[in-house]
Parts: structure tokens; C-alpha cells; sequence
């Protein structure tokens, strides 16, 4: 079941809107529609929204996306087409129904914060509970606690009037959130914000996402908030959706040329993180094997360094050609006490931007591991550059093949980088 | 004379439409069928109005004078009341305090009855822009009608005295309370509105939660207005036969008594500062009056904060018109 499917859906603003809709669906052009008095804003739009998912709308000032989210919760009604929350087919319910629906599957969060400055910062964030009819004593708590889940407990008793921008907004996300809702509705929440305290509460929505698990539907003109947000981007261009899909398939393919400009201003390095440009994890070298052998194998690869695992999945650490010679050399009958590199370790969600630094050190590879520290997968140092360079990534077939068990991915890494 | 004539001989090109026949008869007929609806009318009117001044003549007029000052401390600054104080004890040294009372009585009575009549009509033109442009002629022809005129149909229908002047001064003093609402409600933040429906507020709850609170500051503007204009009507209204300062006024001109014409007039002024000052105060939220809106929106917190806040008319006033991408109007 998805969360919110919505299916032909038609926004027109005017006189005869009927026809109009008609019109556009006998592919007459806005501007015919227009001559005639009606004004579309959404035109012929459809999507599902599957429960879990950021679901971004991206698009520039009147290409009609807030006129589409308005139409989601019923605040506008649409022309034509049906939105279904749930189970429950939202154009089709009365005014009555339609209240409850908004109390309690729906909550939104707006551009200017729309708090009330008359109420206190916990009054506000109890605001959906109290429409409900939820007593005072629990909606307080339930609104203490969403505070605290933003980061402002402490200033539940002030009027919004004191906060900064960037406060008043997670207050608009703390009444949301106290609401309970499996429906997030998110118009332009952070557009209004300056850079910096937009990137934080980027990472705050991402992190209460983890833990919570809503369904967000978010509204944006900004490509890199939609990149950076979403798990799939609806891009939307005087009223039509031109393309929907994972940020890495509208890089990879955009839909038309409208979408190709938009892709130039992305800031790659902050959208594509490690998990986009890393290939498959090596098995690692045992701590046990024979120092001539794990050297004989990098020759025949041509590689510089070797991962030595520590026998659990974690990089121990790094061991280089120079050191592996060298035990060969004394003759130790395994890496076991071969001085090792410490490991270059990144997370899947870690930047490119982020990912130059340790990408630039010489023989250590950058490897990619998960919350237990257990290896995912290395990043080659050209892929980081090729990414950044907006050249496509290689087909799976390019990747390294099965790995042995001395290091081919080194080996692989390697030959990257010298191709 | 000759032009004149003229004139009446031009004029005859279009027919005569007996504007005032037709109102003259209108009235007339209503008169004749509605007099026992106009004296239930009248007799309330008059014991509300009277029993209302015989109240405020009832404890010493020093210790009302007092009380009044103290009311305004509270309400507004210690400076205020020391000046209301020592205007309200002139008007006691000018023997002019009884008059005064009997005025406060008409103007208090005229303007919580065009209050109570006025906001309900005002948040109804808020809502609709249907009702507004309807009202808004009707507004201005009650303002700009010289009140001379309905005085006489007033008498008309209520006799000479006390009522008549109670309904007229009500139909002038009307208007900026209607507009000051409409204005007050229409001016708050559309998204705060939205998100009400958002939160699936229904509509009387966002009226009563964020509407009016918000539009307080207007809305009491307007019963200020409300107010000064009752206070300048009650004084007219002493020409037909309205007792109070508006009575003193009248004996004055026919007499052509200068001194007691201005005794009366600035009695009128005293009157007219102090009930301005105290109101403007209500509508500014000065003071210990902060509490107000957040009572109004039922289940604020009127706690520890609620009576502290003061700096809060700068929020009140949230930007309008913020913009917005697409045309924003809930649709229910």
C-alpha cells in the first residue's frame, strides 16, 4: 500500500476550468488554455509515494509545486484527477472527513514557519495534538518530547517572536513531528533559511528520518537540497512533471534538456557521496598469510598495498609492497607482525567534497566501512575525480573481478589510477 | 431669482424622482406597523442607559473620579492617572459631573451595542468578499450621511429624548468598528490561517485560536474609534433631547451663554481623552493587558508568560503577503 498515491491530477486557476482541463488533455498548449481565461498550474501529474520515503518535488518559482502539495492535504481542491492517503481516497471525502485525515495521518511544515506568535514554543508544538483533542497534560508532554527531539526543550516557554530563524523552523518541525503522523508534508521548509543553518537542519531531518521513518514529501527549487534529501526527485517545469527518479538516475540520464541545465549548477562534490563512486569490498589478507606469497601476488597485479583484515570483516590496517618486501626479507612467516599503515577509513554517506582529502594520500587506499567498522567496499581515487568531472560512472562489467585473496582490489585501485 | 428659473426650466428636461416622497411614506408605514417593536426598543434602550447612569451617580463622585484614575493606571501608566485625576476632578469643579455621567452612560451603551453589532459583521465581511463589497456602501453612507439627517427619522420613530439619540449615535459610531475587524482578520498571516487547516483546525477554531487573537490590535482600534465617534454623537444628540453633556451644549446656544458652552465643551474634551487614552491602551496591549489574546485562543497557556510578554505587537504583526509561489487559498 502506498502512502500517498496520486493520479492525474489537474490544478487550474480561472474561468472554465473544466474545459480547460479537458483541453490539456486533448494536448492543447498552456498558452491556448491561457488565451481563454484559465490559468493551469498542475498539470497532469502522478506519482506514488511508497511509506519510509523522502519524496522530493523540485522546481523553479510557479512551476507549480506548492500548488500540487497544497492539493495533497486538501487545502486546495483539485480540478480533475484523485490523491489517496492511504487507504483513504482524499478528493473524495467531505470537509468533516477531510479534517480528520489532516489530524491524524497528515502533518505540514511550512516556508515562513507559520508559527503562531501568540502562543508559546510548546503551545505550538502541541498545536495538531490539541485540534485532535488530546488532554493538555499528554499534548504537553508529546510536544516536550518533540522539542527535545529538535534540539529546543529548553525553550518551550518562549514566544516563537525570540527565536532565530533557523529555531523557529524546528519549532515548525517539532509541531509537525508531535503530531505523529506517518505523512510529512514539507513545503520549501528550509528555503527560507540561511545556507549554513539549511545544511543543519539538512543533516537534522536526515538523522530524525533514520530513527523515525516517516514519509516525507518535500518541496524544493534547490537541486542540491533535492539531491542531498532525496530518495526519489519529482522535477517539475510549468505545471508537468518532466522526470522522476533516484538523484543517480537523473544524473546519469535526464530527462530533457531543461533537467541537463539544472544538473550543471549541482555541486557534485556534496551530492555524490562514497557509496556512489566505491567498488566492490577485496577480501581482506589474513594477518596469517606468507609474506613471499601475498608478494608474489602483488607483483602479478602490479599493486602497491595489500588490506590486511584483523579475521572478523574490519581493516586492521594497511600493509605496502616496501613493508610485505621486507618481511620477505627477515624471513617472518607471516604479516602478523609487519608494521602496518593505519586504515583511511570513510562512511557510505561521506561527500566527495569530503572524500578529496583522504583520496589525495599516497598508497593507503580509502576504504569504506559501515557503523561496525566492517569493510563495505574502497574507493579508486580516479573514480572520485571522474564523478566530480560529471563523467559517468563505469558499467558494473569494469569493476574489479572476483578478488583473491591478496588484495585485488589494491591491484584494481592501482591500474585506475594509472589508466 | 431669474437664474434660478433658468435652472428649474433645465432641469425639466428629466422627469422629478420624489426620492424623499417615497423615504417620507416608507416611514410612515413603518411607523405605523412596527410600534410596539420600537417601544420594546426604546423602553430597553432607555433602562440600560439610565439605570447605567444612575449607577455610576450612585458612589460619591470623588471616589468614582479615583477610581477611574486608578483604573487607568492599571491599564495604560502612573502619568495617566495623575492627569485623568486631575481632569475628572475639573469636570467635578465645574459642576458639570452629573451631565458627564449621563454622557458616559449614552456612549458606553451606544458603543458595546455597536461593538457587539459591528464585530460579527465585520468577521463576516472578512470571510466573504461578497458580504464586503455588499457592505461597503451601506458603511458609507451611515458615516457620511449628516447625522442631522437620521436625527429625524430616529425621532420619528422613538419620540423626542433619551433613545433616538442612543440610535443614532449607534448607527454613526458603527462603521470603523465593521471596517477595523474586516481590515484586522483579512491582515493575518495567510499561511498561519493555512496552517490551521493544515492541522485540521475546522474553521470556528481557527477563528477563535488565530484570527481574532491575532487581529486584536486592529479590532480594539476600531472600538476605540467606535468610541470617539459614540462621544462625538452623543453630543448632536443632545439636540433631540438627549440629556448629558450634549444637553448643556444646546441650552448654551439658545441662551448664547459663552461660559457654560465651554464648561460643557471641555468637559466633552476631558471625557473624550481619557475614554481615547484608556482604550488606545487596551488595543496596544500596554501594560498587564498582554494577557488578553492568549486567553482569547482558548487553551494558551495565560500563565507566567502570558502576563510578562508585552514585546509581543511586533510579532503580531506577521509579514503579509510573503511570498508565495502559487496562489494560496484554502479551498476549505
Amino acid at each position: 500500500m502506498p502512502a500517498v498515491h496520486a493520479e492525474g491530477l489537474f490544478k487550474v486557476f480561472g474561468r472554465r476550468t473544466a474545459e480547460a482541463v479537458d483541453r490539456l488533455r486533448d494536448g492543447a498548449s498552456v498558452a491556448d488554455v491561457r488565451e481563454r481565461g484559465a490559468t493551469p498550474a498542475v498539470i497532469d501529474v502522478s506519482f506514488t509515494v511508497e511509506p519510509g520515503e523522502i519524496f522530493v518535488v523540485m522546481g523553479l518559482s510557479g512551476s507549480g509545486k506548492s500548488t500540487l502539495l497544497r492539493m495533497l492535504n486538501g487545502l486546495l481542491e483539485v480540478t480533475a484527477g484523485t490523491v489517496h492517503v492511504g487507504e483513504a481516497e482524499l478528493t473524495a471525502l467531505d470537509d468533516k472527513a477531510l479534517r480528520r485525515l489532516r489530524q491524524e495521518q497528515m502533518s505540514m511544515v511550512f516556508q515562513h514557519f507559520a508559527l503562531f506568535p501568540h502562543r508559546s514554543v510548546l503551545d505550538n508544538a502541541a498545536y495538531a495534538l490539541e485540534v485532535r483533542g488530546v488532554d493538555r497534560a499528554t499534548r504537553r508532554a508529546k510536544a516536550q518530547e518533540a522539542l527535545a527531539l529538535v534540539g529546543l526543550d529548553q525553550w518551550a516557554d518562549q514566544k516563537p517572536g525570540q527565536l532565530s530563524g533557523g529555531m523557529k523552523q524546528r519549532v515548525g518541525l517539532a509541531r509537525a513531528l508531535a503530531a505523529d503522523t506517518d505523512l510529512l508534508l514539507m513545503d520549501e521548509a528550509f528555503s527560507a533559511l540561511d545556507p549554513l543553518i539549511r545544511r543543519e537542519m539538512q543533516d537534522q531531518l536526515l538523522e530524525l528520518q533514520a530513527s523515525l521513518g516517516k514519509t516525507i514529501i518535500f518541496i524544493t527549487h534547490d537541486l542540491n537540497e533535492a539531491m542531498r534529501l532525496g530518495d526519489r526527485i519529482a522535477i517539475m517545469r510549468d505545471g508537468r512533471v518532466v522526470q522522476i527518479g533516484t538523484p543517480d538516475q537523473i544524473l546519469e540520464a535526464p530527462a530533457d534538456d531543461y533537467v541537463q541545465q539544472f544538473l550543471a549548477d549541482v555541486d557534485r562534490g556534496r551530492v555524490f557521496t562514497a557509496r556512489h563512486v566505491m567498488v566492490e569490498a577485496p577480501t581482506l589478507v589474513a594477518p596469517a598469510a606468507a609474506p613471499a606469497h601475498v608478494l608474489q601476488a602483488m607483483q602479478e597485479h602490479r599493486s602497491g598495498s595489500v588490506l590486511v583484515g584483523d579475521g572478523d570483516g574490519r581493516v586492521a590496517g594497511v600493509a605496502t609492497e616496501d613493508a610485505v618486501r621486507a618481511a620477505v626479507a627477515t624471513g617472518a612467516p607471516s604479516l602478523a607482525g609487519l608494521a602496518l599503515l593505519p586504515p583511511v577509513d570513510v562512511r557510505e554517506t561521506t561527500t566527495l567534497s569530503d572524500l578529496l582529502a583522504p583520496a589525495a594520500q599516497d598508497d593507503v587506499p580509502v576504504t569504506v566501512v559501515d557503523d561496525d567498522g566492517r569493510l563495505l567496499g574502497v574507493v579508486p581515487r580516479g573514480a572520485v575525480l571522474a564523478a566530480l568531472g560529471g563523467i559517468p560512472r563505469p558499467a558494473p562489467s569494469a569493476a574489479p573481478a572476483p578478488a583473491d585473496p591478496v588484495g585485488a582490489t589494491a591491484v584494481a585501485m592501482k591500474e585506475t589510477i594509472r589508466g | 431669482m431669474a437664474e434660478t428659473v433658468f435652472r428649474a426650466a433645465e432641469d425639466a428636461a428629466l422627469p422629478q424622482i420624489p426620492v424623499g416622497d417615497w423615504i417620507d411614506s416608507g416611514f410612515d408605514w413603518v411607523t405605523e406597523n412596527f410600534a410596539p417593536v420600537f417601544d420594546v426598543i426604546s423602553d430597553g434602550t432607555e433602562a440600560g442607559v439610565e439605570g447605567l447612569r444612575d449607577a455610576l451617580l450612585f458612589p460619591p463622585s470623588i471616589l468614582l473620579a479615583v477610581a477611574l484614575a486608578v483604573l487607568g493606571g492599571v491599564v495604560r501608566s502612573v502619568r495617566f492617572a495623575v492627569v485623568s485625576l486631575l481632569g475628572l476632578l475639573l469636570l467635578i469643579s465645574m459642576r458639570m459631573w452629573e451631565p458627564a455621567m449621563a454622557t458616559l452612560a449614552l456612549v458606553l451603551v451606544s458603543a458595546v451595542i455597536a461593538v457587539a453589532i459591528g464585530i460579527p459583521i465585520g468577521i463576516a465581511a472578512a470571510k466573504s468578499d461578497r458580504v464586503s463589497a455588499a457592505l461597503r456602501p451601506v458603511l458609507d453612507f451611515m458615516q457620511t450621511m449628516p447625522a442631522f439627517v437620521y436625527l429625524v427619522p430616529a425621532v420619528t420613530f422613538f419620540g423626542i429624548g433619551l433613545v433616538p439619540g442612543v440610535v443614532t449615535t449607534i448607527i454613526f459610531a458603527m462603521p470603523p468598528g465593521v471596517r477595523l475587524t474586516e481590515l484586522g482578520i483579512r491582515q493575518v498571516d495567510q499561511e498561519l490561517v493555512e496552517a490551521g487547516h493544515a492541522f485540521g483546525s475546522p474553521p470556528g477554531r481557527i477563528l477563535r485560536g488565530i484570527q481574532l487573537p491575532l487581529a486584536l490590535p486592529t479590532i480594539m482600534a476600531g472600538v476605540n474609534q467606535v468610541i470617539m465617534l459614540a462621544l462625538s454623537m452623543a453630543v448632536i444628540a443632545g439636540l433631540i433631547g438627549a440629556a448629558g453633556l450634549g444637553g448643556v451644549v444646546v441650552t448654551s446656544i439658545s441662551r448664547l451663554d459663552v461660559g457654560l458652552g465651554f464648561e460643557g465643551g471641555l468637559s466633552v474634551v476631558i471625557l473624550a481623552i481619557y475614554l481615547d487614552r484608556l482604550t488606545s491602551a487596551f488595543g496596544q496591549q500596554r501594560g498587564r493587558l498582554g494577557a488578553i489574546p492568549s486567553f482569547l485562543s482558548r487553551g494558551g497557556s495565560v500563565g507566567k508568560g502570558g502576563l510578562a510578554a508585552s514585546s509581543r505587537s511586533a510579532d503580531a504583526v506577521t509579514p503579509v503577503g510573503a511570498d508565495q509561489n502559487s496562489p494560496n487559498r484554502p479551498a476549505r
